[in-house]
């Protein structure tokens, strides 16, 4: 019989193609005509009022044609399937008929139970006014300086120059700006345009310097950018004004570009000023000088013209063109004070670059001018005199310059010097460093002046200039550090000059110390501003080799992601992460990158907050079948253009109307376009067939080893009391079976006056006995199926089957649940040994702790082909192991794998034995029987044109490209997708993905649930590795380890892991300018991966020398792949926190409870103080350790016990006692807060150190060294060693 | 001669084997495409694999019953390669080297299509040198 179904694959793909048709393509026709019985594919596209498509193929679009193909095939496929399917059925049932026990076999009756499913006719659903929008939460950007001009100018732009220019000028500009203006884009055009010419010569002149320098310029360039990118993250909307203006300029020369760069930044300050910045900023104040400075721009004639223009960008810009130059002049000078005002100035930075690209035209002109000339320099002198004097104002905005001032004064003397003091500054942080040296560059050029003025800084100034643009260079080139730490050791051009200044300025600021680390770290009167300084450019770095504290003890929060309309809501971080926050332009830079490249998905996440929409056209794209989302571009009031396509579509009239006013005429106020995340109740078009009633089937295991544990009564019971919260309606369907070594089946006939058991002990070719009243309507049979619940545990307590006949168990399943689908819960304590599906043991204990691990694949696919034809009867097949030996998760597992369902495992499962392990399954199971459900599911994910998913993880089955087959979807299942760029996304400025997860929900409503994420394009390389979002990171790299397992080695994908550890540093540290020697220096955003790579290197799942049983190294490689990102974190990575000391500092406040919010502890035994009391968050379960030092007022205000030594162990948390003490209260609100974020409550056990079981505590103490495991000290000391 | 006999037959053979290559690269493009299920498309693919790889045997016996050592030495690393794919296909059942979970995968289905293109390319040529053999041989014959 198996075999038959098997060959039902037939089906399968019929099935799994209509649900394709369902979420993708509504478009086809085809459901009207072929709907009858397989309602048809969904097509929605005809709705559409623009389509002219008539009824027929509606799938105009390409996606379309592929669509349609298979939808046709399909609703045929269908019918004749289903026909199939009641003959197969009916001849097995037949055919077995006789050889059943007791079964009562009618062909006719079979053929009902075939059609039940069609003919119960879901209510549809009613419309539901659209709830109340929820802004959502998004915190888009912070508009850390929300430079409205400079915004204004950002937006317009267009990509112009793809070369190395554009990355120059978006390294240097900071941020997205990415796009880089394109000469129409705005009043900065022109300012190009000027530039040209300025530039033409200036461009010669760079080339020139960067050859002397040595450094390829492209390669140079991107250091910068890397540089600058951080700042630029603190002020991003400038830099895109900035990369706009300096666009324009950098077209025509790369060297230009960087030179422009840098003087960006130097006059950055003054933009700053010149942009939003003049009100808020003391900038302002400079920019009354800049004027001044102006004056000598024109001199700088080009410069001067270029000024002009890109005012006209800018709001007030012309002013603060004079001002750039100016600025230039004033660079040099905030420069030296920045040290001082660094706060201030990262901000003006920012601005200024805006403004910049402005100065950078003059600076194009400075540089040639330096090269050249004294001429330029009698410029600049004027120029200079005119900085001073902005100088003197800027640092009157500032507050703290004044102490700087006493630097900047040098400085201004020499400019130079005031470059150097700036380096400083930036020597705090490195790249910050490499940034500054960048746009000291232009300041150089202000400088250039200075120094005609000074004596000495002449000569160091034409060099700083060039040195700037390509120190910078050399800097990312990997020179750099030499150059930085010992400037006149490194280069012996001009890079030494521009050094020797630095570091002069240094000695005399600061006591010549070399290392811009070193430096910082003594400069402690400056750390305070310097760290506030780098935060604000996001140039914060750190070295992971010092820092010891380097998790934050509020928890990782993930990165906000910037996006140029940052009043668009994107989804929640919750439910959609990237792991870069920042798209790469081009596979090239991806490859560069070194990091991988994927999203993560929740989709089914509980929501507090979820629109409903419900209207007779889901507006889609006609092309690409994207629903319309926020980040679409309304085209007038009539038509949009899809963000993932570009195409241009019609608006339907319907979408016209306001359902929150009720007023017409404003499309963007629809909850559509107001939400990220939404749901819609799908119209006739999205069903195949009509909505299947909610169906449970229970396969239980009643072996003696099973009834031995006890689980039985512990799953009837709280199937007894929770059985009015299981999801469904009135036709929700439910059914028993269980198997020992042969099979039973439960008849609870609604006419029946009691529960009939039906055994069929043939199990090489199983069947169902009887067709009827094996699935029962909960409603109408409850008393007989609460009966039946009562007495099973009873009924097979005396049984002395030892065998174990699953495979058998689960074909009569998936037979019986084949017609309607639904899912199947299937809890086994026992290696499968009868009939098909029978199993081997494979472990070897003495194999456990090996370093290469065998048999983590199946044994055979037959579990994995149930799952398939599963699938394509839209079955899903849950599965519990409460083993105490070995099952073959590996192979059993499949059955859950691939029919999109969810394994958990609780090992050595015994009630008595064991009791610990009973509150966790209790609370599991009653999660599991009530928690949201929804079926016959299909996911869609879209993305923009040019990226493609290529790999899923989770447990489901793709059923093409881009579609997951998931027969049911529940809340607490996590999918991952690895991201592959195939086209280019040049001229793109965001990328979107959309999920769509079209599902019928347990009410019979088919409902689609639309996410779209948001993410900025980024050609730099630096800036993408610098915003990588590492919890989103770590889990796709723990997902991608676990494929490596299964079909390499443990220890290749062990080394995989660390090399991608060792890939995502090497890419930071080839963007910076000064990389330093014997540190492993790391951004903020990847600070945290060494440490989660070895947490995970150490977790049950990848971890060598421990002795760890093969199956709870399997069932933990599910988890990682199945796990949604928050509660896989905990599980790599648990939280620790101190509660022996919980005060209301800092605490919450939720629903009038203070809930304390302890700061979270690296997980090592050195945190852990003799005197204190830990909490660890380690998902499925928290523990108290409880060290014997404790003072006991602790233990008797929380534990209710007088003392340490009277502590009960182990303890759980129903112990857990309520006192009236503040401390108890405390202590229960944080782990209710705790508890509250969990799919369901994690037992609380209190372990006292001198317990054995603290064990359980300290395998989770990864940082520390063990036997056959790193530190973490040892491992970064590795790490180093790695990184070249 | 029996030259001229093993030529015409390694002729046919690798006529046949160069269909199911076809097909197997159509079937991968059509995978890719969207156009078929994944689970159909293995199930029609799997029968396929093993006659190829008993075809190309066939005629490498033929070969080296007659000798053609030339084109036995040809042939032989493609045998080698057939048989270290066939031992580390996946676990399954029934014969064959795909499986539908792991198909779509990107990695998996670009490896396949490559090895259906390259296989192709080989098989072609082989084709044109066995006919030229087999004319070079008729000629000589007569």
């Amino acid at each position: 019989m198996e075999m038959q179904a098997t060959p039902v694959s037939g089906l399968t793909p019929t099935g799994s193609t209509a649900s394709l048709n369902e979420s993708l393509q509504p478009p086809s026709v085809e459901s009207s005509a072929t709907s009858k019985e397989a309602c048809g594919s969904g097509k929605q596209s005809p709705r559409i009022p623009s389509p002219v498509v008539s009824g027929t193929n509606s799938n105009v679009p390409v996606n379309g044609l592929n669509a349609s193909v298979p939808e046709v095939s399909e609703p045929l496929n269908r019918n004749s399937e289903i026909s199939s399917e009641s003959v197969d059925r009916v001849a097995q049932v037949q055919a077995t008929s006789s050889v059943t026990s007791s079964t009562a076999s009618a062909s006719g009756l079979v053929t009902q139970n075939v059609q039940p499913p069609v003919s119960v006719n879901t209510s549809v659903p009613l419309s539901y006014s659209n709830s109340p929008l929820v802004r959502p939460q998004w915190d888009t950007t912070a508009g850390v300086l929300p430079a409205s001009g400079a915004q204004s100018v950002s937006a317009p732009s267009v990509p112009l120059s793809g070369g190395v220019n554009a990355r120059a000028s978006v390294s240097s500009s900071n941020q997205p700006s990415i796009i880089q203006r394109p000469l129409g884009s705005n009043t900065s055009a022109p300012t190009n345009l000027f530039p040209p010419t300025g530039s033409a010569p200036v461009p010669s002149g760079l080339p020139l310097q960067p050859n002397s320098a040595g450094l390829p310029p492209a390669s140079s360039a991107p250091g910068h950018g890397v540089g600058f990118s951080p700042s630029n993250i603190g002020s991003p909307r400038v830099p895109t004004t900035m990369t706009g203006s300096s666009m324009g300029m950098p077209p025509l020369s790369v060297g230009m570009a960087v030179s422009t760069s840098r003087g960006q930044t130097a006059f950055g300050p003054p933009p700053t000023s010149m942009g939003p910045p003049q009100t808020s900023m003391g900038p302002p104040t400079s920019v009354g000088p800049p004027p001044t400075s102006m004056g000598p721009p024109a001199s700088m004639a080009f410069p001067p013209t270029s000024m002009g223009q890109p005012p006209t960008s800018m709001g007030q810009p012309l002013t603060s063109m004079g001002m750039p130059p100016t600025s230039m002049g004033m660079p040099p000078t905030s420069m030296g004070q920045p040290l001082t005002s660094m706060g201030m100035p990262p901000t003006s930075m920012g601005m200024p670059q805006t403004s910049m690209g402005m100065p950078q035209t003059s600076m194009g002109m400075p540089p040639t001018s330096m090269a050249m000339p004294p001429a330029s320099m009698g410029m600049p002198p004027t120029s200079m005199g005119m900085p001073p004097t902005s100088m003197g104002m800027p640092p009157t905005s500032m507050g703290p310059p004044p102490a700087s001032m006493g630097p900047p004064p040098t400085s201004m003397g020499m400019p130079p010097t005031s470059m150097g003091p700036p380096p400083t500054s930036m020597g705090m942080q490195p790249t910050s460093m490499g940034m500054q040296p960048t746009s000291m560059g232009p300041p150089p050029t202000s400088m250039g002046p200075p120094p005609t003025s000074m004596g000495q800084p002449l000569g160091s100034r034409p060099p700083p200039p060039t040195s700037m643009g390509y120190i910078p260079r050399p800097m990312g080139s990997g020179q750099p550090r030499p150059s930085y730490g010992a400037p006149p050791i490194s280069k012996g051009n001009s890079i030494p000059q521009y050094q020797g200044p630095m570091s002069s300025p240094y000695a005399n600021t600061q006591g010549g110390i070399p290392n811009p680390n070193q430096l910082s770290q003594q400069l402690g009167g400056l750390s305070v501003t310097r760290d506030g300084w780098s935060k604000g450019w996001g140039t914060h770095q750190v070295d992971l080799l010092q820092q010891r504290q380097i998790l934050p003890p509020e928890g990782v929060k993930p990165p906000a992601i910037v996006l140029a309309q940052d009043y668009l809501p994107n989804c929640s971080p919750d439910i959609f992460r990237s792991t870069l926050t920042k798209v790469p332009e081009s596979k090239s830079v991806l490859s560069k990158a070194r990091l991988p490249f994927g999203i993560l998905i929740h989709p089914f996440k509980d929501l507090e907050h979820l629109p409903v929409v419900s209207c007779n056209t889901i507006v889609r794209c006609r092309s690409c079948r994207t629903y319309i989302n926020p980040f679409v571009v309304f085209k007038g009031e009539r038509r949009w253009e899809c963000n993932l396509c570009f195409r241009v579509n019609d608006l339907p009239e319907e979408f016209q109307y306001d359902p929150v006013s009720r007023t017409y005429g404003d499309p963007s106020r629809r909850p559509e376009v107001k939400e990220a995340t939404i749901e819609f109740i799908a119209p006739q078009e999205y069903m195949l067939r009509p909505p299947q009633p909610a169906t449970y089937l229970w396969v239980l295991d009643v072996s003696r080893q099973a009834i031995d544990t006890g689980y039985l009564k512990i799953v009837c019971d709280t199937l007894l009391s929770e059985l009015d919260k299981i999801p469904g309606d009135r036709r929700t369907l439910i059914g028993f079976i269980t198997f020992a070594s042969k099979v039973q089946f439960y008849q609870m006939g609604e006419d029946q006056k009691s529960v009939q058991m039906l055994e069929v002990g043939e199990i090489e070719d199983t069947f169902v006995p009887c067709p009827e009243d094996l699935l029962v309507n909960l409603d109408q049979c409850r008393t007989l199926v609460e009966e039946f619940l009562t007495m099973l545990p009873e009924a097979h307590s005396g049984t002395y089957q030892t065998q174990s006949a699953l495979g058998p168990a689960l074909q009569a399943a998936y037979k019986l649940m084949s017609p309607i689908g639904g899912r199947i819960t299937v809890i086994t304590t026992t290696l499968p040994t009868l009939g098909p599906g029978a199993l081997k043991s494979r472990e070897d204990p003495n194999q456990r702790a090996g370093k290469d691990i065998q048999n983590m694949g199946p044994a055979t696919d037959f579990y994995k082909k149930l799952a398939l034809d599963c699938s394509g009867q839209q079955v899903a097949v849950d599965m519990f192991a409460l083993n105490s030996q070995y099952v073959d998760m590996a192979t059993l597992t499949g059955m859950s794998k691939f029919s999109g369902g969810c394994i958990h495992h609780f090992p050595n499962f015994h009630v008595s034995r064991n009791p610990t392990s009973v509150g966790p399954f209790t609370s599991c199971l009653a999660r599991y029987i009530t928690r949201k459900i929804g079926f016959e599911a299909v996911m869609r994910i879209r993305a923009t044109r040019g990226l493609a998913i290529t790999n899923f993880h989770g447990n489901f089955f793709v059923r093409s490209t881009d579609l997951l087959s998931l027969p049911n979807i529940n809340p607490d299942a996590g999918f991952g997708m690895q991201v592959n760029i195939e086209e280019p996304l040049h001229n793109i400025r965001t990328a979107c993905f959309q999920a769509a997860l079209l599902y019928t929900s347990s009410r019979g409503e088919r409902r689609i649930r639309v996410h779209t994420l948001c993410l900025p394009v980024n050609p730099n390389v630096h800036e993408i590795v610098t915003s990588v979002d590492q919890q989103a990171m770590i889990a796709l790299l723990a997902k991608m380890a676990v494929d490596r397992c299964l079909t390499s080695s443990m220890s290749d994908a062990r080394e995989a892991l660390v090399n991608a550890c060792v890939d995502a540093l090497c890419a930071y540290k080839v963007g910076l300018s000064t990389p330093a020697h014997g540190t492993i220096e790391a951004p903020p955003a990847l600070q945290l991966l060494p440490l989660y790579t070895l947490a995970l290197l150490k977790s049950i799942a990848f971890r060598g020398g421990l002795s760890t049983k093969l199956d709870d190294r399997m069932f933990a490689m599910c988890e990682l792949k199945t796990l949604p990102l928050r509660h896989l974190m905990n599980v790599v990575y648990p939280d620790l926190y101190p509660v022996h000391a919980l005060s209301e500092k800092g605490s919450l406040n939720i629903d009038d409870q203070v809930v304390p919010q302890p700061g979270r502890l690296h997980l090592s035994a050195e945190r852990l103080d003799r005197y204190g009391a830990y909490l660890m968050d380690a998902g499925h379960t928290m523990y108290i350790y409880v060290r014997s030092g404790i003072a006991s007022e602790w233990v008797e205000g929380t534990l209710g016990v007088p003392s340490y030594a009277a502590i009960p162990q182990p303890l759980y948390d129903d112990s857990l006692p309520v006192l009236d003490s503040n401390m108890s209260l405390l202590l229960r609100n944080l782990i209710g807060y705790l508890q509250s974020k969990k799919p369901y409550p994690a037992p609380v056990l209190v372990l006292k150190e001198d317990n054995p079981a603290r064990v359980l505590f300290i395998q989770h103490l990864v940082d520390d060294r063990t036997e056959g495991s790193q530190s973490y000290v040892e491992f970064l000391q590795y790490l180093k060693g790695q990184i070249k | 001669m029996p030259h001229e006999k093993q030529d015409r037959q390694g002729f046919c053979t690798q006529c046949i084997a160069e269909y199911f290559r076809i097909l197997h690269i159509i079937a991968f493009d059509e995978l890719k495409t969207d156009y078929k299920n994944p689970i159909d498309q293995c199930n029609s693919l799997n029968p396929l694999v093993l006659p190829e790889y008993g075809l190309h045997i066939l005629f490498n016996v033929l070969f080296l019953c007659a000798g053609e050592w030339f084109s036995l030495f040809l042939n032989l690393p493609l045998i080698a390669y057939h048989v270290n794919r066939y031992r580390s296909r996946p676990v399954m059942s029934g014969p064959g080297l795909y499986d539908p979970t792991s198909i779509m995968n990107h990695e998996v289905l670009s490896q396949c299509q490559r090895e259906g293109w390259i296989k192709l390319a080989f098989y072609l040529m082989a084709f044109f040198y066995y006919l030229y053999g087999m004319i070079v041989s008729l000629i000589s014959a007569s």
